[in-house]
């Protein structure tokens, strides 16, 4: 054990590491570099005429291939011991080769093809991908990259009855920004982990919209192919929602320690193996669009589609499953978390509202989860075991037979709370910044508060709703139709209560404010357009249309996207120490406000015109040509105002003029400590002495430091 | 000038040692997360359980494949008195007898143990499939479900399986105790890991309470042949 650990520590594990990086990066570059060599450059020469004898071209190409290859390779390697640390190439191939992910991947990487090394030894001659090897190849490669990014070693080392301390700081004779890239256990460093990630992952959701939105925009197949419209409307849906999770996870870290008055989370190790667990997930589910035909399921997955279709729903399956770890872990962690580690006299209901909504959707998150995570097991064990759960196959008299339908049950039984865990935090974040941007107490903080779990409950009762045309029981129709119109009750109190925060409020517009206000406009359309949908009678007419997608879409960026903007806009002061451009945070809201209301509205008039949901091609006579124009253009719009944001935030993350302390004069425990925060928070504990959102009373106090004894 | 240094070093002793909690405030933490982990495994089991129930019924109710019921009986009764041994081991280590928790924890894994090998071996049909193989002779009467007939092939690997799988960690857990409690690892007042792996194995043996009726007791029995 304690050989292996000194074997990766050195300079030798670290060179070869870089090797590997270089081979990968050179195969890629080779494999480009072929391909243009096949489609541009033989083709070319030939039509000028020029005559080279036999396979010249094909034989210098290759010699210059395996030139180039063979030098990345060396140059990786030798800059792994430290070599060419005067050159940025040689910089870059030694600090990649010290990051946890190029471990973690390389590792991943390494078990996939062990894997399937080992199948093709006991299959033979007959070797190709089956259910059976994909699966475990998926698994394991899960289990590579964790034990390779070394995620796994202090609890291996706990196995093995050796104590270990938690590490803080950058990795040993690392510089400090390498935390990022390794496994640390600061809640803050994972909170931005997160966040980034959040980020990149949400570009290559949207990029794969834009894509296919372009397809849209006429009758026909102009870009794609059907096939590849499937797999890219399936994984656009998937990857959001890991975008998502991921944001939630960004935001929930991030904050919840600092605003209870907590020094960390409750478990860091716990909390850097969420993150880490999500990263080779998420690989596998983008993995997926390349194995075999893709995976053209929608990111339902339903059965039987998703038990005889391409290997690429396997990767998918397990990815979403792998995901479902980091979910529940990190949903423990945050409820033990503000269960035990809040400061002195910070009461249940003096908690900033954040928190509350933090617990409601770690709540759905570390129940609902396990439901999901049956019925996807259910269908790959139906795959490569044979067990036919949703195999309506006869087998012998007497015998039942398996059900679709039940994957649906417990599908919904996850993917319906689900929702709620995208939306709650979001909502918290704009119960929390109203108040400080009106000035004002929050209108009914218990209410609210409670509405949180109000709407955590009530989420659990009305999955059926998604299977009104399924063929269930008609008998559970009506009660399912009731149950999910209660989802207005508790969401509606967060209405009227920002409504109430806002009234008389002396208020001022920068641009969180301005996304805080964007996403309830924006929330207010999907949730309006809600109950016609739980309303078993117009579902029936709307169910699969585009109405569906306008409302979802409006839900999910009023609930969840416009308030992480916000969020990000707001708390990047705190985080890096600088303030963002004001200017373009304003450009940004401008541009992407009036996009998305176009946008979600065009789609939910198309959808009432005859629009069918997941169809690369439709009919001309639909005549919703010009709407799918606009719905296009909108969505460009709203690509663009996102690079924007991202420019702004990078740009002044490296140089604009230092923010102060507490720009916005927050009362929050997260502005009142230090900027940028200290390793553990506080310099000395705090203690809560008054409620939270007494903005605007004369002599109130939140919280003060707790003197040290003796001072 | 003391009282400085002192108040100074505390202070660099905070900063190092922040996250380290207290042993009380940490033992609270991990019993609380413990607890929400094996509330999050109910709704794993629930998912499973209601899969039997909606499957397995026909035409007249509610229905379940003939298995061996004595090898089942047993198998059960072997697993609930494992429990047994298991407490015992817990409360030998509150007392210290570190010899006593040695021996009861060695009890529990034998009988988990003869619990996985009666699953695999006897209500899974390796045994006799392999017999069968090699002798072309067969030990049990009653022939074993197999995964593929239908629902109840996938009900009962699905069930029997996710269930063993828990076992074969509880297992490992109690390896990893029995090693570490040999070097001493345990105290009459800090014992968090027997305490941990008590409560994991008493929470496996109750969710085979509520599978083992679902599986051989309730509902009509169905004879088939495939």
């Amino acid at each position: 054990m304690k050989a292996i650990l000194t074997f990766t520590r050195s300079r030798f594990a670290r060179a070869l590491v870089a090797g590997a990086l270089g081979l990968i990066v050179a195969a890629i570059l080779v494999a480009i570099l072929n391909s243009a060599h096949t489609t541009w450059v033989t083709p070319g020469l030939e039509a000028l005429g020029v005559q080279l004898p036999g396979q010249l071209l094909d034989l210098a190409f290759w010699a210059v291939a395996i030139l180039i290859l063979l030098a990345i390779v060396v140059t990786a390697f030798l800059s792994g011991f430290g070599m060419f640390h005067s050159r940025r190439m040689g910089r870059f191939w030694y600090y990649a080769a010290g990051t946890a992910l190029v471990w973690g991947v390389l590792g991943q990487a390494l078990t996939v093809a062990i894997v399937l090394f080992i199948s093709y030894l006991t299959m033979g001659s007959d070797f190709r991908l089956t259910d059976g090897n994909v699966a475990l190849a998926a698994i394991f490669s899960v289990i590579g990259f964790l034990l390779f990014s070394g995620v796994l070693t202090d609890w291996i080392q706990w196995i093995f009855g050796h104590k270990t301390e938690l590490h803080h700081g950058a990795p040993e004779g690392e510089p400090e920004w390498m935390r990022y890239f390794s496994v640390d256990v600061n809640h803050k460093v994972i909170g931005i982990q997160y966040a980034v990630t959040s980020v990149l992952v949400l570009l290559v959701g949207g990029t794969l919209a834009i894509v296919f939105r372009l397809e849209l925009s006429a009758p026909g197949m102009q870009l794609i192919t059907e096939n590849t419209y499937n797999t890219f409307f399936s994984a656009h849906g998937i990857i959001m929602i890991a975008s998502i999770l991921l944001g939630v996870g960004a935001m929930v870290n991030y904050l919840v320690p600092v605003m209870i008055g907590a020094s960390d989370m409750a478990f860091p190790r716990l909390n850097a193996f969420s993150f880490w667990v999500s990263i080779p997930a998420a690989l596998l589910i983008v993995s997926a669009m390349f194995v075999d035909t893709g995976f053209d399921t929608g990111w339902v997955g339903y059965p039987p589609l998703s038990t005889v279709g391409s290997l690429g729903i396997i990767l998918f399956l397990l990815g979403f499953y792998f995901n479902g770890f980091a979910s529940i872990a990190s949903a423990i962690n945050v409820l033990v978390t503000v269960g035990v580690m809040r400061a002195k006299g910070m009461a249940l209901f003096r908690m900033p509202i954040f928190v509350w909504t933090a617990i409601s959707a770690s709540i759905i998150q570390f129940t609902a989860t396990q439901t999901v995570g049956v019925a996807l097991t259910m269908v790959v064990a139906q795959r490569a075991l044979g067990l036919g759960f949703f195999d309506p196959t006869p087998v012998a008299a007497g015998v039942p037979v398996g059900q679709p339908l039940l994957y649906q049950q417990l599908f919904w039984f996850y993917s319906h709370p689900v929702v709620y865990v995208f939306v709650l935090p979001g909502l918290g974040v704009i119960s929390e910044l109203l108040p400080v941007f009106s000035r004002k107490p929050l209108f009914g903080y218990k209410w609210v508060a409670l509405s949180s779990l109000g709407i955590a409950l009530v989420g659990f009762l009305v999955w059926a709703h998604h299977m009104f045309v399924s063929g269930m029981d008609d008998s559970l129709r009506i009660p399912f139709m009731i149950s999910t119109m209660f989802v207005g009750i508790p969401t509606g109190v967060k209405f009227f209560s920002w409504l109430g925060t806002l009234w008389g409020g002396k208020i001022i517009y920068p641009t969180p404010m301005l996304f805080v206000l964007g996403a309830i406009s924006v929330f207010l359309i999907g949730g309006l357009t809600g109950p016609i949908l739980a309303t078993v009678p117009t579902d029936m007419h709307l169910h699969d249309s585009y109405w569906v997608v306008g409302h979802f879409h409006a839900t999910m960026f009023g609930g969840f996207i416009f308030p992480f903007f916000a969020a990000l806009y707001y708390w990047f002061p705190k985080i890096t120490g600088r303030m963002y451009n004001e200017r373009l945070g304003k450009l940004h809201f401008w541009l992407m406000v009036p996009g998305f209301w176009v946008m979600s509205l065009g789609q939910m008039r198309i959808g009432l015109m005859g629009m069918r949901r997941r169809i690369a091609n439709y009919d001309p006579a639909l005549g919703v040509e010009g709407t799918q124009i606009l719905i296009t253009i909108a969505a460009l719009v709203i690509a663009w105002s996102v690079l924007i944001m991202l420019y702004n935030l990078v740009s002044s993350a490296r140089s604009a003029e230092l923010a102060p302390e507490n720009p916005w004069e927050s009362r929050s425990p997260e502005w009142v400590a230090p900027t940028p925060l200290p390793e553990f928070n506080f310099d000395r504990p705090i203690e809560v002495v008054g409620d939270p959102y007494d903005y605007g009373l004369a002599d109130s106090k939140y919280i003060q430091t707790i003197p040290a004894a003796g001072d | 000038m003391s009282a400085v240094t002192t108040h100074h070093d505390d202070h660099a002793h905070d900063d190092t040692h922040a996250h380290e909690l207290p042993y009380g405030q940490q033992l609270r933490a991990n019993r609380l997360g413990l607890w929400l982990f094996l509330f999050s495994e109910v709704f794993l089991f629930v998912g499973l359980f209601a899969a039997r129930f909606y499957l397995w019924r026909d035409a007249s109710g509610v229905v379940r494949p003939e298995l061996d019921q004595v090898a089942g009986l047993i198998a059960t009764s072997v697993l609930l008195i494992s429990s047994y041994f298991m407490v015992r081991a817990e409360v030998a280590v509150q007392h210290g007898e570190q010899k006593k928790m040695h021996n009861s924890l060695i009890m529990t894994f034998v009988m988990g143990s003869l619990f996985l090998l009666s699953v695999i071996f006897i209500e899974w049909g390796v045994l006799d499939l392999i017999l069968d193989n090699m002798f072309g002779v067969t030990l049990f009467a009653h022939e074993a479900i197999k995964p593929g007939d239908g629902a109840f092939g996938a009900v009962f690997y699905g069930m029997t399986g996710m269930h063993a799988l828990h076992v074969i960690s509880g297992l490992v857990l109690i390896l990893i105790i029995l090693a570490n409690g040999h070097k001493g690892a345990f105290t009459e007042e800090r014992h968090w890991g027997v305490e941990a792996c008590a409560v994991y194995w008493h929470y496996v043996d109750v969710v085979w309470i509520f599978f083992y009726p679902a599986l051989y007791l309730i509902g009509t029995a169905v004879t088939y042949h495939t």
